[in-house]
């Protein structure tokens, strides 16, 4: 039996039975990491520490102890998420031998459920990144083709999953960080509603933004996964109260109303624009209505995402200091000498670049024509979007206006790159649940992923709209 | 020219939640360094800040104490900084929502006289941790223990006009915050710190001059001292033509003057914005009805009724109520012995005096009431005189609980005597052997009675009734 052919929820039900076994299942990732390590997907994986872990739950699984339908897959996590028992770099230099002394929540959540956590995933530095160029341990590179772009920046997470080096993965999304590169790599990806599940542990980027979301090839493994690691959280004050229920999944979508801006499909790829078309032509097919409607909800979307991203980022990155852990400059020689060399030692050209927007947008003098007003601008379009939701259960837009680009080291740095973060950044400004699922390729055969926006705390039924169309191909 | 004093304070108290603010690690003082630290105090990546509800309590408890308007929707700011005793980089404040404002505590220097200070605003925050420097100064440690610890910040209005009105200030609400038990209120402990901003200008003048800011300032008579030296400092500048420098400066008690820290163009831009990892406070009526209600009575309230029950002087009162530990053992003890005036004698004399002694404070008292009210009702039995009570007092004091007062009268042999033919005795021996200090009280010279007196005291060895030996040396004299 070829597992990798399994989803996760198969994969575990086959362990259950006894048609297979946890550590068939890690050394199976194994191959797949062995094989594919020309992507640099990883920047750390231990094969001893999963297959000890397989051990543990397998002894487990024997003795008959339930500990969730997803125990014994193989699940790989980014590396800006907090583990014990594997360094958290945030693919930096400043803390490229970082071990904490903690799990974050999630973490400790899925090695409850019997996950087994092969290894950390490479992204952008600090998450700062839609392309998976800027982590100091190389890019990591697209398994369609490997000029191109994974995207990100929890690009390694997605290439895991897309190549079967893990069954599932979690990463991060802050302004498209999960459903992007799901959508270059083929692959599901979904970000919850903003406090639907614990950021402790997680390493701060934009606090007001930052949701962890999760990879993986079908639906209902992303609704399972999330049920695991869902919940309110005591080291968590952003944590919704109300646990929410990801699953079961619904595949009724009848009656149900859908809303795609045409602004999201001018000026995109025409791919990308058929592959929407088809889409609303196949929700239609299942009897939902769907309305091509002049929804401007993009417009002040990206200008308001980085004035509060960076500010808050300037100020989350400013504990990288040398002091207490992570990187110290060698030579220095006072304590404004340690501060100055640890940081620009420590920290990529992206990561600088954001840092000092944020102090700009925050200094005295300047906050209020930008910080202030950007989150009056938040405000607003959460009423915007409170607004589309009286009418309209979805809204639909393509998750990025085009394909996976090249690989360009310089080009990417510029500005002009953050205008593709266009459809994804405005949900995270609401905390909404989006995903990303893959439809149709284009003519070079690079996947598509379409985007299903909802309203707060409408995770299950975001996730049942793509759970069905989960049978439905694209047209070309 | 006539100069005034204008005044303003800001000052950090630390609150006696058992907790952090942020985080479940305890407040407790001194322990081994880093000892009382976890992930969230020492800003480790990925931690986030949980705010504990007691502080929260104990913050508006002190903005009601201090009369001030609960602003019900409040929230926590960042406030950014690089310093390696700040483990985030950022302190979590208040700064556009503080919890309080708009405040007032009445005053009065000389107990007659009244005066009302505003309070500007109050608000929460989370201390920083502590720099060690090493003594060949070639290392720099940081214990984060206080790292975390709860502050209130409180903010008056220049409304003091001298030091006498800081001091009576700061001793009230040093009172009012231990009646609560929100704070002990120790400046040698820093849990409780001060910084002054003083200004000066003419008399008459509507402006107020540049202020400088003065700070560590580590007890009441330095904050005096301070005020006193930075005041003439500035009138001293003024009146020579120059101009005061707008500057914070460092107070230094043992030389007695302020050197410059920092002038305001080397300030901070602390890039203020709200804290997106705390939830907006909201304190509802309900909590603000039952925090009003749970106020203690404090010392002035205290000192009326111990006026008015006890009969003891209004000055008395206050002295004895401005102490939360000190009303607490007068009032039990005299529950027990019901002699307050026995009991203030002691109190008043002795307690406070051994106090300022061994430069101990009142809450470091051992004694027990039960023991106290015991001893009281062996001196007002007349047992032994003042002079032995105030041995036995003194032994007392410092001893635990296990002291045996009547064990340690009889060991020592300090029963009052009161054996008329003793005194008598006594008393003629004097009277035989100072035959020219009997002719000099018999000229007119009265006051060489307390020569006899202490002399048959001596005889005595101190042991007898006092007013006894008054009498029969006056009864001996007149026979004379």
């Amino acid at each position: 039996m070829d597992l990798l052919k399994l989803t996760a929820l198969e994969l575990s039900a086959a362990i259950k039975r006894g048609d297979a076994t946890c550590f068939d299942a890690v050394n199976c990732v194994f191959n797949s990491i062995q094989k594919h390590k020309n992507l640099n997907a990883f920047i750390t994986c231990d094969r001893e520490y999963a297959l000890k872990r397989a051990k543990e739950v397998q002894e487990q699984i024997d003795n008959g102890v339930y500990l969730s339908p997803l125990a014994g897959v193989p699940i790989s996590v980014k590396d800006n998420i907090s583990t014990k028992d594997f360094t958290t770099t945030c693919a930096s230099r400043m803390l490229e031998n970082y071990k904490p002394c903690y799990d974050a929540t999630v973490v400790r959540r899925l090695n409850e459920a019997g996950l087994i956590i092969i290894g950390k995933t490479n992204m952008d530095e600090f998450a700062m990144g839609s392309t998976g160029e800027t982590s100091c341990f190389g890019s990591v590179k697209n398994p369609f083709c490997e000029n191109k772009v994974a995207g990100g920046s929890s690009s390694g997470s997605a290439v895991s999953v897309a190549t079967g080096q893990a069954f599932l993965s979690l990463g991060s999304d802050t302004g498209g960080s999960v459903r992007q590169p799901a959508a270059h790599c083929g692959v599901f990806g979904f970000k919850p509603t903003y406090g639907a599940v614990s950021r402790y542990g997680l390493i701060a980027y934009a606090s007001s933004l930052d949701q962890i979301g999760v990879f993986s090839k079908t639906a209902e493994d992303s609704a399972t996964l999330l049920d695991i690691i869902c919940g309110k959280d005591e080291l968590d004050s952003t944590t919704i109260p109300n646990k929410l229920s990801y699953n079961p999944l619904r595949e009724d979508i009848k009656y149900r109303k859908i809303a795609i801006p045409n602004k999201c499909i001018i000026g995109v790829q025409p791919e990308v624009r058929n592959a929407v078309i088809s889409f609303a032509d196949n929700l239609k097919s299942l009897g939902a209505t769907v309305d091509f409607t002049e929804l401007d909800i993009f417009d002040y979307g990206v200008a308001t995402y980085y004035i509060i991203a960076s500010a808050q980022a300037s100020s989350n990155l400013s504990r990288y200091d040398g002091v207490r852990f992570g990187r110290r400059a060698k030579d220095y020689s006072t304590l404004s000498d340690m501060y100055l060399k640890t940081r620009s030692e420590g920290f990529g050209y992206e990561v600088k670049k954001r840092i000092m927007l944020g102090n700009f947008v925050l200094c005295e003098g300047y906050y209020d024509a930008y910080y202030k007003k950007a989150l009056e601008v938040k405000t607003l379009i959460d009423n915007k979007f409170d607004e589309i939701f009286l009418n309209y259960d979805y809204i639909i837009t393509p998750t990025s206006p085009t394909t996976a680009p090249t690989i360009n080291g310089e080009k990417s740095l510029t500005l002009d790159t953050y205008i593709d973060d266009l459809f994804t950044v405005p949900v995270n400004l609401s905390g909404l649940p989006a995903l990303s699922m893959p439809f149709g390729n284009d003519s070079e055969g690079m996947p598509i992923g379409i985007q299903i926006i909802g309203p707060k705390c409408h995770d299950n039924d975001v996730l049942s709209l793509a759970y069905a169309l989960r049978n439905m191909e694209a047209n070309r | 020219m006539k100069f005034e004093t204008v005044i303003g304070l800001e000052i950090h108290v630390e609150l006696a939640t058992k907790s952090k603010i942020f985080c479940s690690c305890t407040t407790e003082f001194d322990g081994t360094p880093n000892s009382h630290c976890c992930p969230i105090c020492t800003g480790m990546p990925g931690v986030l800040p949980v705010l504990n509800k007691s502080v929260v309590e104990y913050a508006v408890k002190t903005g009601i104490a201090l009369g001030c308007e609960i602003q019900k929707y409040n929230r926590f700011d960042r406030k950014n900084y690089f310093y390696p005793d700040l483990p985030k980089a950022y302190q979590i404040s208040q700064l556009y929502l503080p919890f309080a404002r708009n405040g007032c505590v009445e005053i009065s220097v000389d107990g007659c006289n009244k005066k009302n200070i505003r309070i500007h605003e109050i608000h929460m925050e989370e201390d920083a941790g502590k720099l060690i420097h090493s003594e060949t100064g070639d290392a720099t440690y940081i214990d984060y223990n206080r790292c975390g610890v709860p502050l209130i910040e409180i903010v008056t209005e220049p409304d003091f006009r001298s030091s006498e009105e800081v001091i009576a200030f700061l001793a009230k609400i040093k009172s009012m915050f231990e009646y609560m038990d929100v704070s002990d209120c120790k400046m040698q402990e820093g849990s409780m710190r001060v910084d002054v901003n003083l200004s000066v200008r003419e008399f008459g003048d509507k402006e107020l001059g540049t202020r400088t800011e003065m700070k560590n300032l580590n007890s009441f008579k330095g904050i005096e001292r301070a005020i006193n030296s930075e005041s003439q400092r500035q009138i001293n500048l003024i009146s020579s033509g120059e101009r005061v420098i707008q500057e914070t400066r460092r107070w230094d008690d043992t030389k007695g003057r302020s050197s410059s820290m920092r002038t305001k163009e080397n300030a901070n831009d602390y890039r203020y914005f709200p804290e997106p990892d705390i939830p907006p406070l909201m304190i509802d009526n309900n909590t603000l009805i039952r925090l009003t209600g749970s106020l203690p009575e404090f010392a002035e309230e205290k000192a009326e009724r111990f006026t008015k029950k006890y009969f003891l002087s209004k000055a008395d009162s206050l002295i004895i109520a401005s102490s939360k530990h000190l009303a607490q053992l007068f009032e039990q003890t005299v529950i027990i012995c019901r002699n307050p005036k026995e009991e203030r004698y002691w109190l008043l004399g002795q307690v406070m005096y051994l106090l300022k002694e061994k430069a101990m404070t009142p809450d470091e008292i051992t004694l027990t009431p039960q023991k106290f009210a015991e001893f009281v009702n062996i001196c007002s039995s007349e047992r032994i005189n003042r002079q032995a009570g105030k041995t036995v007092f003194e032994n007392m004091f410092f001893a635990d609980d296990s002291f045996d007062i009547e064990n340690f009268i009889t060991e020592n042999s300090l029963e009052q005597v009161d054996d008329a033919n003793a005194i008598r005795n006594a008393v003629l021996r004097v009277l035989a052997e100072n035959p020219n200090t009997v002719e000099q009280f018999k000229s007119g010279q009265t006051k060489v009675f307390g020569f006899f007196v202490g002399q048959v005291m001596k005889v005595l060895k101190g042991k007898a009734k006092p007013d006894s030996v008054n009498k029969i040396i006056k009864e001996e004299l007149n026979k004379l």
